[in-house]
């Protein structure tokens, strides 16, 4: 299976290019810990359930992304520092049309 | 002072668990936590999801898991102090500790456990410029005395169970209610909805949605809010109170100060043996802890418990015999009295 690129900022604001891959079921919030990212225990707080925000990120290309679920957009309206951009990461499974996604994780809260 | 064998910091899973593997050996237990109920994340985040890898469960949920955990080492009565926080650790020179909360209450136990997991709830603080300094005078990001609201005017923020229970509840109380909160949907348990709704048409609630509190007003008190409501100019609400409630998040907080090697936001301990820590008879156990091939799991946390409570009885009765007894061979003697055991054969000859 191919890997896909992804280009993450991190919250000190390092620009990080890494290979995530498409067949092990993963999500960004799961490739940002799996490349240690951010600093373990202050993302997926939850595992991965919509229900905490602190894996929250904006999208900076113009990837077309799964839906927002209820669950998602309701967490969103609870979490800081939001912008229009804004998704969360546990929610968006890595997929090849992916290829080239440009995200920066949002601060820590 | 609260005296036990082993201290419990943490009332998870893995914490509840403990109690159990204590009993088996005698062993009573204290259990501390910042939360106001035992569960841990399972009751606090996430009680009503499935969880698929308790062995023996196929399915369970997180709050039935706290509830069976809970039933399970009830027969070991084990204590709690709930709602209050483990802030300071003082060894004593007997080898015990001294365990205080930031309510002031000591415990004393030869062993400590720290089954902590991400660390201590606390509430998720809204980032509004110069909040800090309003906090108590004006600024709750939790209620704990209602009746400090009586014929006060309350802003409170949020779209979950508790920015809507609370707004509830204090309609009975204060002199005013206004609920803020960034959608027109809320979060919460739809019967809370509901409630919301009715009272809002009673107009004993004021709702300002979608709508975010962006600056406070006062000088040594809060008199007023800045409210951005969408699509119209910025606008001051005067309030006496402004509760955000946002919810909690996890923080490893005043343990990180205790003197334990910390690693990645988790206590460092030897899990070639038994889970203790760099400091002789303060273990780490569950999700708190780190290792090498260390997973974040609460079968985990229930292996690493057992193994932890065999430490604790050497270190406290360092010339015992003992050996493990199967539960189904030796049962369960509760400490109030009540015994479970496998049951006699029947003995019966055939004429």
């Amino acid at each position: 299976m191919s890997d896909i690129t992804i280009t993450i900022t991190d919250r000190e604001g390092t620009t990080h290019e890494i290979q995530a891959p498409t067949d092990m079921a993963m999500n960004l919030m799961e490739v940002v810990r799996s490349f240690e990212l951010a600093e373990e225990g202050t993302i997926g707080v939850c595992g991965g359930m919509a229900m905490c925000a602190s894996c929250q990120c904006y999208i900076r290309s113009g990837h077309e992304l799964p839906e927002m679920s209820p669950d998602e957009d309701l967490m969103l309206a609870e979490a800081f520092y939001v912008e229009d951009n804004s998704r969360l990461g546990c929610q968006i499974p890595i997929t090849p049309d992916l290829d080239g996604l440009e995200v920066e994780l949002a601060p820590e809260s | 002072m609260i005296k036990t064998d082993i201290l419990i910091i943490g009332a998870g899973p893995t914490g509840l668990f403990t109690v159990f593997e204590a009993g088996l050996l005698k062993l009573r237990c204290h259990l501390i936590d910042a939360l106001p109920q035992p569960g841990g994340q399972c009751s606090e985040i996430y009680p009503k999801k499935p969880i698929y890898d308790i062995p023996a469960y196929p399915e369970i949920l997180a709050g039935e898991l706290t509830e069976k955990l809970l039933e399970q080492c009830k027969q070991f009565q084990p204590g709690f102090t709930l709602g209050e926080r483990a802030d300071t650790i003082d060894a004593q020179e007997d080898g015990t500790f001294i365990v205080t909360t930031n309510r002031g209450t000591k415990h004393q136990a030869p062993v400590v456990a720290i089954a902590g997991g991400l660390g201590s709830f606390e509430p998720r603080k809204p980032p509004i410029p110069d909040i800090a300094n309003f906090e108590d005078k004006g600024v709750e990001y939790m209620i704990r005395e209602p009746e400090v609201y009586r014929d006060k005017n309350v802003v409170i923020a949020g779209g979950g169970d508790s920015a809507l229970d609370w707004s509830i509840f204090l309609t009975d109380v204060a002199k005013s209610v206004t609920l803020i909160h960034r959608r027109n949907e809320f979060r919460g348990a739809l019967d809370s909805v509901d409630k919301v709704q009715e009272l809002k048409n009673e107009g004993k609630i004021t709702l300002i949605t979608p709508a975010e509190v962006k600056g406070i007003i006062g000088n040594d008190h809060v008199t007023g809010v800045e409210v951005h409501q969408s699509g119209e100019a910025p606008f001051v609400l005067e309030t006496d109170h402004f509760i955000p409630l946002f919810g909690l998040a996890p923080k490893l907080g005043p343990i990180a100060n205790w003197g334990l090697e910390i690693e990645k936001n988790a206590i460092k301990v030897n899990n070639a043996l038994d889970y203790q820590t760099n400091i002789p008879g303060i273990y780490a156990i569950g999700d708190v802890n780190t290792y090498p091939g260390k997973l974040k799991l609460i079968l985990c946390g229930f292996h690493e418990a057992t193994l932890m409570c065999q430490s604790a009885y050497k270190r406290i009765h360092p010339d015992k015999k003992y050996v493990m007894k199967y539960t189904t061979v030796g049962g369960v003697q509760g400490f109030d009295g009540t015994k479970k055991e496998a049951p006699k054969a029947v003995v019966k000859k055939i004429e």
